[in-house]
């Protein structure tokens, strides 16, 4: 009956219908869209360096020729799969590995809190940095995990506390005397009355991921060339942004779309799980 | 001439929140002036306006004169200079009135220097004599006590004493005892007409509890919906209401002193006062209502000798006479048929045999250690027949809830047994365990805190039948919605979507939702208002007799009690002080907690409490981690006081147990000294002819 009743009020919630309606179309653009440009990501027209947006390249090429529009997109498939897998792993990591020491305590916590307090300490970007490299040749998916593991420790450090006090709660004593296992309790019953924060947290860390790969990208983890992503490609087109604007303006221009869209839905859905507001 | 006189006051939120809609008073020197309704009718924030103590973006308009002096609109220096001062004001939650960082002396100093001229020493001086004065044992000590080193009724003595620091005109008091037990209760009202009697100052006091202001105001004033609706003296609005309001909230009250049957519930709840019916605001619950009660409100009018009632049909109500039970229909309660076979013969459905739990006690913050032992539970025997309801009554801290967590926990105890419908607790194994969990079931005091409040209310009444692999969950939910007086259309709304009384049978449907045996119910209506607690306490009865339940009913409320149960057990710091049915151990108290106990219950009742005769305990209850040698009582009781050198060692040394009473089948007392008293006789007329 939940999730009937959420999915609802999240469909009756006008920031959430905005928020789908635009990724849907955000990701349609990045898969459809390559087959109706006229050129491919890979495809270079020596007859046109950077020459500004018109009929022939829709949003201008770039210093080697490639055609911006098909570039751009496939970038933005990238990002998009980055941004949400990260996102999903490392808050749901939060919330799973948070709840599960508040709630158990004793020596379920310490191990849980000893592990978060190392991965803490430990310099992540240097870690990074050192595995990357073995990494290459493989598949850009360990990217992504590496990318969560080292996003998600203190968000599950609050939700660790917030679930203390969540823990003393007649509804949780009341399942529990009801003989429903402490597991089930945690997602039934912790993890729901957490939703706000970790839905904050989620859409944090889809842009947080998006603009963090870019950098990682610049100095030679992450995505590599000649592939791409919008962060790599803002990178590249910030630097002269001046002069041949096109080449910043179309991959900042998704990327503030696609944040823009994912908070949407993320207000929606923090709306529509809290019975307190009445959309 | 009155102290404070208020005319029309309004106070309005943002959003269009009418929180006060006219309200007008007076208050004379020296006396004490009720004002009751329900939570959220504007006691408080009537009270607030007066002090100037509103939150901003409150509009108030109106008038409140302190001897002809304007205190609405007057500049923040000039309030200042009167709070305190002239008007003091005390809270139900001390805690939040002093600052945790100074000792309670300096703080009380502080107040006296604040408004007087006076040296530093003069008023730590004067402040010692105010503790003294509300009756702080040791006050020079105490003194130099912090906020949080001081029990709940030492707290609120504090505030008493800091509020009359300055010889104030006027003290509103705000639920001042609402949070306290009631041998503390009638500790602090004993102390408040003390500090009336050297002050000389009229008092506001503002409370739900019908009881507390019966023996002391001289005039009450009943509000609804942010109105007044009667005001008048006290004997008359007690014994002759005219509004029907007053007379639903004083026939739905349970008494000490009554009898059995059916309370008389006010149907429904208040309304939001961002959204008022269209005439009179009582019309939706009012059994009185006519076409024309929802033309327009009916205005507060003169009824009689200083009497104001405001209902159109007040002169009819004074002319045939008509009390609550007249009015408000009783629900007829179906009598149960398990309690037809002896006691004696019925089934056991819970046993406790000297059952124990103890805490550590531990001190430091990085390296723990056990410094002392709690002794919350500490030894307690009782046992529940088939369709009984035993209560367990005693002051917070006494035990109650760790017995309830113990029973519920099904683990084996730390020490004795817990014997569940046969079954030892300590001999289960898992799938016995869960078994045994659908026919234990339990009721939690909150109402709010004990529903998920994300989730919707179908799956919370779900749970329980899911978590025992029920299919048919949707069925079954709409038929225990139905069962607790709730639409099964309901099912899909969130908890905050309900009242409290509507949460309560929402709580009492998801108890009930696997068919069991026996109900734990922790202070299932205290979190209640008046007129709603009696809606649930009847289903509550007719759900016990309709379905053969058991009942293990914890309670405060010695009133509640009385009503709903068929045995009590009264527990004093981890161990039974007296057990029995409810007739012998109300009617004839054997131990003096228990007669103490009841004789702090403020009755109804005007005539009758201003010439009853308390029994009063001193102090608080002991640490339960260092209870007293021999009794646990003894440093309390009033018994021990007057008990002769030789016999007092028998007290001190030996720890007595529950003994049988002479000449009763089921009545025993702990106490060495055991004495049957009557404290509240049986009141024959409840209302005036
Ligand atoms: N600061 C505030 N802002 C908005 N509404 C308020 C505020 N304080 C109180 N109210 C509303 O005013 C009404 C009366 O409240 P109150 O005087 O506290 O009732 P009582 O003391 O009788 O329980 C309630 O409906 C309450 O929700
Ligand atoms: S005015 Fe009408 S609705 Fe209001 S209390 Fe009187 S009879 Fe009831
Ligand atoms: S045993 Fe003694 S101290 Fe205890 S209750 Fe009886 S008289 Fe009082
Ligand atoms: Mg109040």
């Amino acid at each position: 009956m939940r999730s009937k009743v959420v999915l609802r009020r999240l469909f009756r919630n006008k920031q959430a219908r905005y928020g789908i309606s635009a990724l849907v179309l955000l990701i349609l653009l990045a898969y459809v869209g390559p087959f109706i440009g006229p050129y491919d990501w890979t495809d270079k027209d020596f007859l046109a360096f950077m020459s500004a947006p018109g009929s022939d390249h829709w949003w201008g090429t770039g210093a080697i020729g490639q055609d911006m529009y098909a570039v751009t997109l496939r970038g933005m498939q990238k990002s998009i799969v980055i941004g949400l897998l990260v996102a999903l792993i490392a808050t749901g990591l939060a919330a799973i590995v948070g709840s599960f020491a508040g709630y158990f305590g004793g020596w379920v916590d310490k191990v849980l809190m000893w592990g978060v307090d190392l991965l803490l300490v430990l310099p992540s970007f240097l870690i990074i940095a050192i595995i990357s490299p073995r990494l290459k040749g493989g598949s850009w998916l360990w990217f992504v995990v590496l990318l969560a593991a080292f996003s998600w420790m203190i968000t599950s450090r609050v939700v660790r506390s917030m679930t203390l006090s969540l823990r003393e709660r007649e509804y949780v004593l009341a399942a529990a005397y009801m003989g429903i296992p402490r597991w089930k309790i945690i997602f039934r019953h912790i993890v729901p009355n957490l939703s706000s924060l970790l839905i904050i947290d989620a859409t944090l860390n889809v842009s947080l991921a998006i603009i963090g790969e870019a950098a990682l990208s610049f100095f030679g983890f992450g995505v590599q060339p000649p592939d791409v992503s919008l962060g790599t490609l803002i990178a590249e087109g910030s630097r002269n942004a001046t002069g041949y604007p096109w080449l910043f303006v179309f991959p900042a221009g998704l990327l503030v779309l696609l944040v823009l869209s994912i908070n949407l839905i993320g207000d929606g859905l923090r709306d529509a799980l809290d019975p307190g507001s009445n959309s | 001439m009155s102290i404070l006189e208020v005319r029309d006051l309004t106070v309005t939120f943002p959003g269009g929140i009418e929180a006060v809609r006219g309200v007008s008073y007076d208050v004379d020197r020296g006396e004490v002036l009720g004002i009751v309704g329900e939570s959220g009718s504007g006691k408080s924030v009537t009270s607030l306006a007066v002090m100037g103590l509103l939150p901003p973006g409150a509009v108030v308009s109106g008038s409140a004169k302190l001897h002809g002096r304007e205190l609405l609109g007057m500049d923040e220096d000039e309030q200042i200079k009167v709070r305190g001062k002239s008007i003091s004001m005390i809270f139900q939650d001390p805690l939040s009135a002093f600052t945790p960082v100074y000792s309670i002396g300096d703080q009380i100093a502080e107040a006296v220097r604040v408004h007087q001229k006076m040296g530093k020493d003069k008023a730590a001086k004067r402040a010692v004599e105010l503790l003294d004065l509300v009756g702080i044992p040791n006050p020079d000590l105490r003194a130099k006590s912090f906020p949080h080193e001081f029990s709940g009724g030492m707290r609120q003595r504090a505030m008493i004493a800091m509020a009359i620091a300055n010889d104030p005109d006027l003290l509103i008091c705000d639920e001042p005892t609402t949070a306290l037990d009631v041998t503390i209760q009638a500790q602090v009202l004993e102390v408040l007409m003390t500090a009336q009697r050297e002050t000389g100052a009229g008092i506001v006091m503002i409370t739900h509890d019908l009881g507390v202001i019966a023996g002391m105001a001289d005039r009450v004033l009943v509000m609804y919906a942010g109105r007044p609706v009667e005001q008048g003296p006290v004997d008359d609005i007690y014994y002759r209401p005219r509004m029907p309001y007053t007379m639903g909230l004083l026939a739905s009250i349970p008494r000490v002193d009554g009898e059995e049957g059916p309370l008389v519930p006010i149907e429904g709840s208040p309304p939001s006062p961002a959204a008022l019916p269209p005439g009179c605001p009582f019309a939706p619950r009012c059994p009185m209502k006519v076409d024309m009660c929802d033309d327009e409100e009916p205005p507060l009018t003169a009824f009689g000798a200083g009497r104001h009632v405001a209902c159109i049909r007040s002169h009819e109500i004074e002319h045939k006479g008509l009390t609550g039970a007249d009015v408000f229909p009783v629900p007829v309660i179906p009598p149960s048929d398990v309690v037809r076979v002896p006691r004696a013969e019925r089934a056991t459905v819970l046993e406790l045999d000297d059952m124990i739990r103890h805490y550590p006690l531990m001190k430091g913050a990085v390296f723990k250690r056990r410094v002392g032992t709690v002794f919350a539970v500490d030894g307690i025997s009782f046992d529940i027949a088939e369709g009984e309801t035993l209560a367990l009554v005693g002051e917070s801290g006494c035990g109650k809830t760790t017995t309830l967590q113990q029973i519920m926990q099904l683990q084996p105890p730390q020490g004795g047994r817990v014997v569940v419908l046969g079954k030892d607790s300590a001999k289960l194994d898992k799938s016995e365990r869960k078994g045994l969990r659908g026919d234990l079931q339990i009721v939690f005091q909150d109402p709010m805190a004990a529903l998920d409040p994300r989730m919707p209310v179908g799956d919370i009444i779900a749970e329980p039948l899911r978590a025992h692999g029920r299919k048919d969950a949707s069925a079954r939910v709409a038929e225990l919605l139905e069962l607790v007086g709730l639409a099964p259309e309901h099912a899909e709304r969130y908890p905050n979507q309900f009242s409290g009384g509507q949460r309560q049978r929402i709580g009492i449907a998801r108890a009930l939702a696997l068919e069991p045996k026996l109900l734990v119910l922790d202070e299932p209506v205290s979190a209640l208002d008046v007129s709603i607690q009696a809606g649930v306490i009847n289903l509550l009865e007719e759900l016990k007799n309709r379905l053969g339940l058991s009942y293990l009913f914890v309670a405060h409320d010695l009133a509640v009690v009385r009503h709903l149960a068929d045995r009590v057990a009264v527990m004093y710091l981890g161990r039974i002080a007296e057990i029995g049915t409810v007739e012998n151990v109300y009617d004839h108290p054997a131990h003096p907690y228990t007669q103490a106990l009841l004789s702090a219950i403020p009755l109804p009742d005007p005539e009758r409490e201003r010439t009853r005769k308390r029994i009063l305990l001193e102090g608080d209850l002991p640490s339960p981690a260092d209870p007293p040698s021999g009794c646990r009582f003894r440093t309390r009781c009033p018994k021990f006081a007057v008990l002769s050198e030789a016999e007092r060692r028998r007290c001190v040394d030996e720890e007595p147990s529950v003994a049988r009473l002479a000449n009763v089948v089921d009545h025993g007392a702990a106490c060495h000294y055991a004495e049957e008293v009557e404290v509240i006789t049986a009141s024959d007329n409840q209302e005036e002819e």
